[in-house]
């Protein structure tokens, strides 16, 4: 099949450019991760679910559930949600403030940026040392 | 025929068919989300190391049921448009992506049902 590239006689260009050909910014990187936390909190919600129905079924299914979730890599599942969960909506607040237009100066934009990462993390770890501290 | 103009006809609605809609829900559940996200961790914290009976008490009491009632209306709306837009963005085939989309509505809707019979289970007894 003839293509435009090869009628004409050029060589095939790209169409528009992607995220490859640029730099990372934090700003494009924080954008990326927000979408990724959510699709990370979507797949996740069948642990939540799977928590809920599991009290509710009885004993030997909550048992089972909390060995699974209460093992090493359960917890570490666990943790990464609630990263995920506190990133997204750490992201959220940043893209109201957008929403509202304000902070589009590439400074504030900047720092709007790292402060989701920065919360995020900090909130993160503050929940795990409450966790690991006996909950609340 | 009808007897709306076309500018009726085309007034807030623009390529997307549905105007403002799919947004402004978007925001509306993300503000709910903010205190019912918090409102998850917190429960969880609260949850670790109950014993089965503990579990139940805490999953079935009045606030607690009713917080987790809104946060899978909430969070199961919010979801659905979210990966509605992840498909949108990046499946061009028109096959795939209306049976992605359905799915999704599927996805959505299953978690939050199952979700929902947990906690009345719970909270109702039986």
């Amino acid at each position: 099949m003839a293509t435009p590239a090869n009628r004409t006689g050029q060589r095939a260009r790209p169409l528009s450019p992607h995220i490859q050909v640029y730099s990372p910014l934090i700003n494009m990187i924080m954008s990326i991760v927000h979408r990724m936390t959510g699709a990370a909190l979507y797949v996740g919600t069948v642990l939540l679910a799977w928590w809920l129905l599991a009290a509710a079924m009885g004993p030997e299914a909550y048992e089972t559930m909390s060995s699974v979730l209460g093992s090493w890599p359960g917890t570490l599942v666990l943790i990464g949600y609630c990263w995920a969960l506190l990133h997204h909506m750490f992201g959220g607040i940043r893209h109201f403030i957008w929403d509202m237009g304000k902070g589009f100066e590439l400074q504030t934009a900047d720092m709007l940026a790292w402060g989701t990462a920065v919360a995020s993390f900090g909130a993160t770890v503050l929940v795990c040392l409450f966790a690991f501290a006996g909950g609340a | 025929m009808s007897l709306q103009t076309p500018l009726k006809k085309v007034r807030g609605l623009g390529s997307a068919k549905d105007g403002t809609e799919h947004f402004w829900r978007q925001r509306l559940t993300a503000v709910a989300n903010i205190p019912l996200a918090l409102f998850l961790v917190w429960t969880v914290l609260s949850s670790i190391g109950a014993n089965h009976e503990e579990m139940k008490a805490l999953l079935g009491s009045p606030v607690t049921a009713l917080g987790f009632l809104l946060l899978i209306v909430s969070g199961a709306i919010h979801m659905r448009l979210g990966m509605q837009m992840i498909v949108e963005d990046y499946i061009s085939n028109e096959g795939l992506k209306f049976v992605l989309l359905m799915l999704n509505t599927f996805f959505a809707i299953l978690i939050a049902v199952v979700c929902v019979y947990a906690i009345m289970k719970l909270s109702l007894g039986a």
